[in-house]
């Protein structure tokens, strides 16, 4: 008998509940664990998330949709008692705990374990199966102290008032975590954000994120952004938008950013580890709690983690997830 | 080890040169003694350590991790000593991404020099469990003998001589005189006691450079004239006891041409052209021939060298000039006087790794001009000319010495593809491929350029790529084949690298010809007709 969960390539199929997990495709009843595009897709029916994830769909796809589920709250689905639980990766961000005929099964989403000023923390909920991603699953991947990297980036601000550090950060979750990590290292100056940017931080506020004072990038002179931090989307960073700033110092908050070839290849002058995905440590630390009978292993590098579950006597397997990693590279 | 290893990081990443040598200046003034110092002998390539083999650090790691996931993480990184540095596992009481501040620089070298290769293994472990992951990186580069963090001893030594307000040439010239970890030059730069006297050692003296020609002719009586040879500008500094090899930059190329230091037994030093022998650039009426640049390159930026390479491509220096005789320093001398010591000198060298640049014989500037444009046919890249009272001085000054190279080749080619440039180029499309047509239409790429235009032409391009891009493969863009450039370079050869078989020598965009429909563009076969 096939299990009432179901993988596909285009998302997880609960069964008895008949809805999805994170569909790629339009489906009538989407469970979405958090906002970004490889997770949240517009055009379905009817979506259960998160207040801050629908509000920040409704900001990408338009219209607000769907029914919002607090943290720790109950919905029955068909026989499913489905609950979402803080997943620590971004603003809303959840994780989605299903249980039915006596069997628990965890979906994380993306997730990271350690502090984010912007968000809500992980918990680790006992299960069955968890299913888990593994954005960095190789055991090269091991974050460095958040605080020690934003100083990094505070010493090359004070080194060259001169100059602006331009720093690479994704327009959701990245980026106002940046600039509530700086905020809570002392760094009170405002901060220049990319137009890109705008919406996403005034959401952020809305929700009660103070994040200081911020102020557009766009007109205004090159000699008043000297000394200050600006913050774009990556894909700015090099190109024609950067021109107008002061003789820019490039950075780039990523989890990528540990291996020295990738870096290189984005032209980054300051690579600054600071992910919103676990890493190698966080990964297996949390399969060693949740200790689940079995793991799914949605996407990323999934060759590695198997390996370890293996070595480990842990029963694991990879989905094969088509389309994730879009849109926030880590 | 942290302040070294943030400072290897930064000269990773960092792709200006000002920026490199504020790092360096930095680094040189705050860092403690004599941790400056190793970093210093690390930078410009003095740091000799007893090289731990790789094969130890495999070693060391196998015990550590899983080897399947050791495997993975190689082949998705790449580097061994950078695989290792980001997956070595703290023991469990250590927090891992820390480095604790234990281990000074200094306290690494000491005991990178004492130890033994079986021990190798075990000791750096211990080491490595005290750093992050940048220390770990920065302490196997140096435990493997490869810095490679993309500088020049030169430019090393050029940001010390910022940190401490110093002229470069000045450090220079003590340089051979010191060793590592150089404290007797810290002293010096801080003004506790005198420059260290080099008296004896084969040190580097900054060259001569020349301006290109501008005026519409010179006069003969007033400056000689000779070849300008294709190859590297070198000086050969003997003592007598020891002899160096400095390139232009003033770094120590003495280990890639043994052969020439070998030969040289005299007491001077000399500037010249290091070349290959060979037929390519000029004759028996040039005063001697030499192989063409492309040989050349085939000996240089290499550690070791086979017998087989200095046989295949065997060096030697035609001889410009003469600073030092013996210990009587000459540069203060006309040039005249000094190309008469040279003539003495010469003759009492090796003649198979030294000649001597002819003068040319031309009565007047136009005649001159003659012997210049049949150059080509020699394959020489152009005229010298030199003031004959000129004394020997460092850098360029205006109207004492001129380049005059022969005219470019320029041919008509099509843009096929840009990618983007470094620093402030970084969100421009600013090098360009372009191909010429082959007799069955086809275009083929031949050469590569990224200089040669204006700021405001850079902009046009930059747009020309954007809006008419066909395609995207990592960060080069195809474009449409409809933009004509005209190209010029120096030379063109025969080579392998590319599917035309051809390259360009100095290739740059010479014009914008957005009149030329691209297939009136050059063909392939009438670029090969321009090789010399």
């Amino acid at each position: 008998m096939p299990h009432w969960i179901e993988p596909h390539p285009t998302g997880i199929y609960v069964r008895p509940a008949d809805a999805w997990i994170d569909p790629s495709v339009p489906q009538a009843r989407a469970l979405v664990t958090h906002g970004h595009a490889d997770h949240a897709r517009g055009g379905h029916g009817h979506v259960w998330a998160t207040e801050e994830t629908l509000a920040i769909m409704a900001l990408r796809y338009g219209t607000a949709f769907g029914t919002p589920v607090g943290y720790g709250e109950e919905v029955r689905m068909g026989g499913v008692t489905i609950r979402y639980v803080p997943a620590g990766h971004v603003l809303g961000s959840a994780q989605i705990v299903l249980e039915h005929a006596g069997e628990r099964v965890v979906v994380t989403g993306d997730y990271k374990r350690r502090p984010d000023p912007t968000c809500k923390p992980f918990e680790p909920v006992p299960c069955d199966i968890l299913v888990t991603e593994a954005t960095f699953g190789l055991p090269v991947f091991r974050h460095p102290d958040t605080g020690s990297e934003v100083d990094r980036l505070l010493a090359a601000l004070h080194a060259h008032p001169d100059r602006c550090v331009l720093v690479g950060a994704y327009a959701l979750g990245k980026a106002q975590r940046l600039i509530g990590e700086l905020r809570g290292r002392g760094h009170h100056d405002p901060i220049y954000i990319h137009g890109a940017l705008e919406r996403m931080c005034a959401l952020y506020a809305d929700f009660g994120i103070d994040l200081g004072e911020l102020r557009p990038a766009t007109g205004i002179p090159a000699k008043d952004m000297r000394g200050h931090i600006v913050v774009s989307p990556p894909s700015a960073l090099n190109d024609r938008w950067s021109r107008r700033l002061p003789d820019p110092i490039t950075a780039m908050a990523s989890g990528w950013m540990r291996v020295r070839q990738r870096a290189r290849q984005k032209n980054v002058e300051l690579p600054l580890v600071i992910s919103d995905h676990a890493d190698w440590d966080e990964l297996t630390d949390t399969l060693r709690e949740v200790a689940p009978s079995e793991t799914w292993i949605t996407h990323g590098r999934e060759e590695a983690l198997l390996h370890w579950c293996m070595t480990h006597q842990m029963r694991a397997r990879a989905l094969e997830m088509v389309g994730r990693e879009d849109e926030d590279e880590g | 080890m942290r302040a070294f290893s943030q400072l290897l990081d930064g000269l990773v990443y960092t792709r200006s040169r000002n920026g490199k040598l504020d790092l360096i200046a930095n680094y040189m003034r705050t860092a403690p003694d004599p941790d400056r110092g190793w970093a210093l002998a690390a930078l410009t390539g003095n740091l000799d350590l007893k090289a731990v083999k790789a094969s130890a650090i495999g070693e060391m790691i196998r015990d550590r991790t899983d080897p399947v996931l050791f495997e993975m993480s190689r082949d998705y990184v790449g580097d061994l000593a950078e695989t290792v540095a980001l997956l070595w596992p703290k023991r469990e009481d250590q927090p891992p991404e820390i480095d604790d501040a234990t281990l000074s620089l200094s306290a690494v070298v000491d005991r990178l020099h004492a130890v033994s290769r079986a021990a190798a293994p075990a000791k750096l472990a211990q080491m490595m469990d005290h750093l992050d992951a940048s220390g770990r990186f920065a302490l196997l580069k140096l435990a493997t003998g490869g810095l490679r963090v993309g500088i020049s001893a030169r430019l090393a030594k050029t940001g010390f001589a910022q940190a401490f307000n110093l002229d470069v040439d000045d450090v220079e010239e003590c340089w051979h005189a010191l060793s590592p970890p150089y404290t007797t030059l810290f002293e010096w730069a801080e003004g506790k006691s005198d420059r260290p006297d080099p008296a004896g050692t084969p040190f580097f003296r900054p060259f001569m450079l020349a301006h290109p020609l501008e005026a519409e002719s010179v006069d003969l009586t007033d400056y000689a004239a000779e070849w300008k040879w294709d190859g590297i500008r070198v000086q050969i500094v003997g003592t007598g006891e020891q002899t160096r090899l400095y390139s232009r930059a003033g770094d120590d190329i003495t280990g890639s041409f043994p052969e020439i230091a070998a030969a040289f037994r005299h007491h001077a030093v000399l500037d010249g052209e290091l070349l290959v022998k060979g037929e390519f650039q000029g004759g028996q009426e040039h005063g001697g021939a030499a192989a063409s640049f492309n040989a050349l390159q085939q000996r240089l930026g290499r550690k070791a060298v086979t017998a087989k390479m200095m046989d295949d491509y065997p060096a030697f220096v035609r001889l410009y000039d003469i600073l030092l005789d013996a210990d009587e320093d000459l540069r203060a001398l006309p040039w005249e006087q000094r190309r008469a010591a040279l003539e003495t000198t010469v003759p009492k060298l090796d003649p198979h790794r030294f000649d001597i640049s002819a003068l040319i014989e031309a009565t007047d500037f136009e005649s001159l001009a003659d012997i210049r444009a049949g150059a080509r046919d020699a394959a020489i890249e152009g005229v010298m000319l030199k003031r004959r009272d000129s004394p020997y001085v460092a850098g360029r000054k205006a109207a004492l010495w001129y380049k005059w190279k022969r005219d470019p080749l320029t041919a008509d080619c099509v843009m096929m593809y840009a990618q983007r440039g470094h620093g402030k180029r970084s969100s421009f499309y600013s090098d360009y491929t372009f191909g010429c047509w082959t007799d069955e239409g086809e275009l083929l790429p031949v050469g590569k350029a990224y200089s040669g235009f204006t700021d405001e032409e850079l902009k046009w391009l930059d747009r020309f790529v954007r809006t008419n891009t066909v395609n995207r493969f990592g960060p080069v863009r195809e474009v449409e084949k409809s933009l004509v450039l005209e190209v010029a370079f120096d030379s063109i050869h025969e080579s392998k690298r590319h599917k035309s078989g051809l390259a360009m020598r100095f290739p740059r965009i010479a014009r914008i010809r957005r009149d030329k429909p691209p297939h009136e563009a050059d063909t392939v076969a009438g670029l090969r007709r321009l090789v010399s």
